[in-house]
């Protein structure tokens, strides 16, 4: 189980959350509190255990190799915030 | 009084009383031609118009997209559509607000969706549809679903009709609400630690969690993609039965669905509950079980034993780690389901400016930051850390392993027990603001419904009771094994027509 | 000090299939952008993947024709990050359980046989395209979804031009199986490299540079002859080579940093709850396993060691199968199998691209083929009339006999050949002379006259003989 602290800073970075200097106190604290809870779960031993993939297990679902008729072009941009040239407008993306 | 008069009253009367029927009720009366849908849906906009200033159930509705719908359905009831294909004909229903319906607008309770409007119908949508109901309204819920008290939506909290300063519970809080306060004659929530089951027990309803898999998940946004179940919440337990026979189902749109048909759930109500073995495990009476909700709990276990039925105790050993577990597994699935709310292909985007250094980071971060409410910030944060570099193992994976310690308790325990009974909820329900500041408080009381969902079993909550001043409404609940919705439904139908909690309606 | 490189390539293929992976949008190249996109493959909230059965058949036919295992057990994963591409900020991928793994590739380079292992070949989505403009991108989500199969080999390649030699091996067998059309201009197919060098003999790894944004198999040629001397370079030098990804700028020739992002490699991967494991019966394994073709480099072999035929015609009916098929039908108890080879490749492929047809589509037999080249060896006819002979088996699907019978042609009259052939040399004696004194291209001329003598109607290859006969006894 992780011993080091919890490092609000990095995990809402990779979450792609912008928290003010404010949440963070009070989030990182909170979070703190909790993961400290579930630390509980280390009492089990589960060496022996599978884990749960589904709770109702079934395999091989699949469906047909067919084309369907999708979203037209109007209703697909109907909801983008910003549309130029038909395509989805981002910021420019430096790679 | 004058036989005019009189005539006008008792129409007027009736008029009145339609939003108050049940599915049942209503479609006996809409078949027979003593009432018409377009009145019913007017009661119904009419109740909603008088009371939920003070509910707040609904975060919007069309009113006038209602009635035409309702319109149309009259026109098949005058032509004798067929009550078996449709047999929610003319029934007006509103849904959480987290079931894509298409035209319509979809918020999740949440700012960042913006003015999203669905281009598409979910599959429960379709069927509600298919089945004749007036499906309006977007009922309000915790942020994506992520809560028990609807305080954290971003629209503001909805109070049980029992009591305006107490929630009415959560996530599906407009769900419960709305049914509870007869704004509309059934709804429909959604369950993933238990928000169908407990805001049913705040507001004084039945709600119904089916067996994982049950009813199709494509059009249901996502929270804990392993967890979540739609369900219906209803005045009394045959209205759950009948929604829940339409929506169960295989469905070709959603590869977790099991391929196993819908069950007779509404024939085999029939009262006879003699020879059940029902188990009471002996875990669930904790010490923070509030007294009036134990005293009405043992007051209801009694009553099973007088309509034949046996209690045995039993042991759900794992029982304290449920709660850990689930906040594991769901905020980790969570993390992954709503990194789609980017503000990139819909939603309210926070667009950075031209000089921005960072600008396509800057506009995932801000968006996100801007447009989730603080208990959507914890729960994402946490299942991307559970998830992280080093991490996985230590709590994803373990998690995932005690969850099959959960479910193997509970198969153990239908070796010997039909059903298992418990409250839904081990508080009455609290004030606005009470336990806002303390989320791990918030999660703790969820002790009774979270281990369902992490079983995949199906559990049913209906009322039992209420406290004394102030009067709330207590929820008894019922859990059943992978696909037994029959028997939890036929013990709560016994149970409920044994007693009379139905009769009593909240003041407003 | 000598150093080698070790080089692993990582092969995107998008899969040949009607539809996407999840979803019902058409699987298409070309069409106008966000035109074939659906709430699925938009990522629109509440959606949900079902696996393309076809998809799944590809994987598994790749598998077969990449000589791997295809295990009894394989799910999906969520690979997590954001990019505007990315419609769900996930990319559904298989991580740990993958649908194929551990086979190889064999293939022909400087004059032996070559194999490079085939690590995995797993079943993933593809994302959508950007675009970058001056200040701003866009992005086109038709590609969003689409089925694409990541190979990934063992760093078993040793040069650019093995590498490009078993692209080339791995493209025809893609097309071959039917797998993938693997055009790269299309960016049906795309192709990272993993290259580090270290002193021969060396068996440890030293650290390795991933090049990304190569466009063509020239490309990677390219990109590996400037990396190579690079990092040898650098290494002879004593600097570390920072293990990282980096973009290959063919313009100018040279790799180039990419912006490294502290949690780039944090995809927090963890089983797709949305989609249900897969686990292959014998009867389906058994289906796919009959789609299997023979392999380009297999039936290259076969073609040589059987019909001992030279490696360019091999390599004709390598890449033109429908026409190799004919080839074996026809050649089929024919002893003279080059002749038949020879009417095959040059007079068969011609009439067909000039007609614009498909063999399938085409009247003429392969028996009848194999009975033109017995009339000629028989000389029963002479190679002229043999020529116009196959043009009215090509439009009409008659056999050559009968036509021949029709027209009354016969074979080169022997006594008339003499006395051209003895004119012939009398009315050429300075090339006969030639002739006689060694000059094997001299006979031309007086073969030219006899030629003209007879009408066109003698057979060169007869007459031939018989002037040299005459000439050199």
């Amino acid at each position: 189980m992780a011993d080091d602290a919890f490092d609000i800073h990095y995990a809402a970075n990779l979450a792609r959350i912008e928290l003010s200097e404010e949440e963070e106190a009070r989030l990182g604290a909170q979070l703190g509190d909790i993961l400290g809870y579930v630390e509980k779960l280390k009492e089990l031993d589960v060496e022996d255990v599978e884990p749960t993939a589904h709770a109702h297990p079934v395999s091989n679902v699949t469906r047909p190799d067919e084309v369907r008729p999708g979203l037209t072009h109007e209703e697909v941009l109907q909801n983008a915030p910003r549309v130029v040239n038909g395509l989805i407008n981002v910021p420019k993306i430096v790679e | 009084m004058p036989p005019l008069l009189l005539g006008l009253f008792l129409t007027f009367d009736i008029l009145t009383m339609l939003n108050q029927l049940t599915i049942s009720e209503l479609t006996t009366k809409l078949r027979a031609g003593e009432a018409s849908s377009r009145e019913a849906t007017q009661a119904c906009l009419d109740r909603i118009a008088a009371v939920d200033d003070k509910v707040n159930a609904f975060i919007s509705y069309d009113g006038e997209d209602a009635l035409a719908q309702a319109d149309a359905a009259d026109a098949a009831l005058k032509e004798g559509a067929d009550g078996a294909s449709k047999p929610l004909l003319g029934v007006p229903i509103a849904v959480k607000d987290v079931l894509a319906v298409k035209g319509q607008p979809l918020s999740c309770g949440s700012k960042i969706l913006g003015d999203f409007i669905s281009p598409y119908d979910a599959t429960v949508i379709r069927q509600l549809k298919e089945a004749g109901a007036v499906v309006f309204g977007r009922l309000n819920m915790d942020e994506f679903a992520m809560g028990s008290s609807t305080e954290n939506s971003a629209f503001g909290v909805t109070k049980t009709p029992w009591d305006l300063d107490r929630v009415a519970g959560g996530s599906s809080g407009g769900s419960g609400a709305a049914v509870a306060a007869d704004e509309v004659i059934a709804t429909l929530g959604t369950d993933t630690g238990g928000s169908i089951r407990q805001p049913a027990s705040f507001c004084g309803c039945v709600g119904i969690k089916p067996t994982y898999g049950r009813i199709s998940r494509y059009g249901l946004v996502a929270f804990a993609s392993s967890l979540d179940q739609i369900g219906p919440m209803t005045k009394d337990v045959r209205d759950a039965a009948t929604l829940l026979e339409i929506l169960c189902g295989h469905d070709k749109l959603d590869s977790t669905s099991i391929p196993e048909p819908s069950p007779s759930l509404s024939a085999n109500l029939n009262g006879d509950i003699k020879g059940m073995r029902i188990g009471l495990p002996k875990e669930y009476f904790i010490e923070g079980l509030d007294p009036q909700v134990k005293a009405s709990v043992e007051a209801a276990v009694k009553q099973l034993v007088e309509l034949g039925a046996e209690i045995v105790e039993i042991s759900l050993p794992h029982t304290d780690y449920a709660i850990a577990t689930y906040y594991i597994v769901a905020n980790a699935e969570a993390s992954a389901n709503l990194a789609r709310f980017d503000g990139v292909r819909y939603g309210a985007r926070v667009q950075p400016a031209h000089d921005d250094p960072n600008p396509v980071f800057n506009l995932y971060a801000r968006t996100r930051g801007q447009g989730f409410g603080a208990e959507v910030k914890r729960r994402v944060i946490m299942g991307t850390y559970v998830l992280s570099s080093g991490y996985y193992d230590a709590y994803y994976l373990r998690a995932q392993k005690v969850r099959t310690l959960i479910r193997q308790d509970f198969l153990k325990a239908f070796e010997q027990v039909d059903a298992i009974v418990s409250p839904t909820s081990p508080v009455l329900p609290f004030k606005v603001g009470e336990k806002a500041d303390d989320p791990l408080q918030m999660y703790l009381a969820d002790i009774f419904t979270i281990s369902c969902n992490l079983a995949g079993i199906c559990g049913v909550s209906l009322p039992c009771g209420f406290s004394g001043n102030p009067k709330l409404p207590i929820g008894l609940q019922l859990l059943g094994k992978p696909l037994g919705e029959e028997t939890i439904l036929r013990i709560a139908h016994a149970y409920e027509q044994a007693t009379d909690w139905r009769s009593q309606k909240p003041q407003i | 000090m000598e150093y080698e490189s070790v080089i692993g390539l990582e092969i995107h293929v998008q899969l040949k299939t009607k539809s996407k992976m999840w979803c019902g949008c058409a699987n298409e190249y070309g069409a106008p952008p966000n035109t074939n996109v659906c709430p699925v493959c938009m990522g629109m909230p509440g959606v949900l993947p079902v696996a393309n059965e076809e998809a799944m058949r590809l994987t598994a036919l790749a598998g077969y024709l990449l000589n791997c295992e295809v295990p009894k057990f394989a799910k999906f994963d969520r690979k997590n990050y954001f990019y505007p591409d990315a419609p769900k900020n996930y990319q559904i991928t298989q991580y740990d359980k993958p649908s194929t793994r551990n086979g190889y590739v064999e293939f022909e380079f400087e004059g032996g046989l070559q194999r490079v292992g085939i690590t995995r070949a797993h079943l993933e989505e593809d994302l959508g395209k950007n675009f970058h403009f001056d200040r701003e991108s866009g992005v086109d989500f038709n590609r969003a979804g689409v089925p694409l199969l990541e190979i990934v080999t063992e760093p078993d390649i040793r040069n650019p031009d093995m590498a490009h030699a078993f692209l080339n091996a791995l493209k025809d067998i893609m097309i071959y199986g039917g797998v993938s059309d693997f055009d790269m201009e299309k960016g049906m197919a795309r192709c990272d490299v993993n290259i580090s060098v270290r002193p021969v003999g060396q068996e440890s790894f030293n650290a390795r540079r991933e090049i990304k944004n190569m466009n063509s198999f020239s490309g990677v040629r390219r990109a590996l002859n400037y990396e190579i001397p690079e990092q040898t370079r650098r290494t002879k030098a004593g600097e570390t080579i920072q293990q990282g990804t980096v973009r290959w700028n063919d313009d100018l020739g040279v790799t180039e940093n990419m912006r490294s992002k502290e949690d780039a490699h944090d995809y927090r991967y963890f089983p797709e709850p949305d989609l249900m494991p897969f686990e292959p019966t014998d009867e389906w394994l058994e289906e796919v396993r009959s789609r299997v073709v023979e392999l380009p480099l297999a039936r290259k072999r076969r073609f040589m060691s059987d019909y001992e035929l030279p490696e360019g015609d091999a390599d004709v009916f390598v890449q033109n199968v429908p026409l190799g098929d004919f080839f074996e039908a026809a050649v089929e108890g024919v002893k003279n199998r080059k002749a038949v080879a020879n009417w095959v490749i040059n007079n068969l492929r011609a009439k067909l691209v000039e007609a614009g047809l498909e063999i399938g589509d085409c009247q003429i037999q392969p028996a009848a083929v194999a009975e033109l080249v017995g009339l000629v060896d028989d000389k029963r006819i002479t190679s002229k009339n043999a020529q116009e002979a196959f043009g009215i088996m090509f439009e009409t699907g008659r056999m050559p006999a009968a036509i021949a019978d029709e027209k009354g042609w016969k074979p080169a009259d022997a006594g008339e050949m003499e006395t051209f052939c003895d004119a012939a040399i009398e009315a050429n004696p300075g090339p006969a002379d030639d002739f006689r004194n060694g000059k094997d291209a001299a006979l031309n001329r007086i073969l030219g006259h006899v030629m003209k003598l007879s009408q066109g109607s003698a057979d060169p290859g007869q007459v031939r003989a018989l002037l040299a006969k005459k000439l050199r006894g």
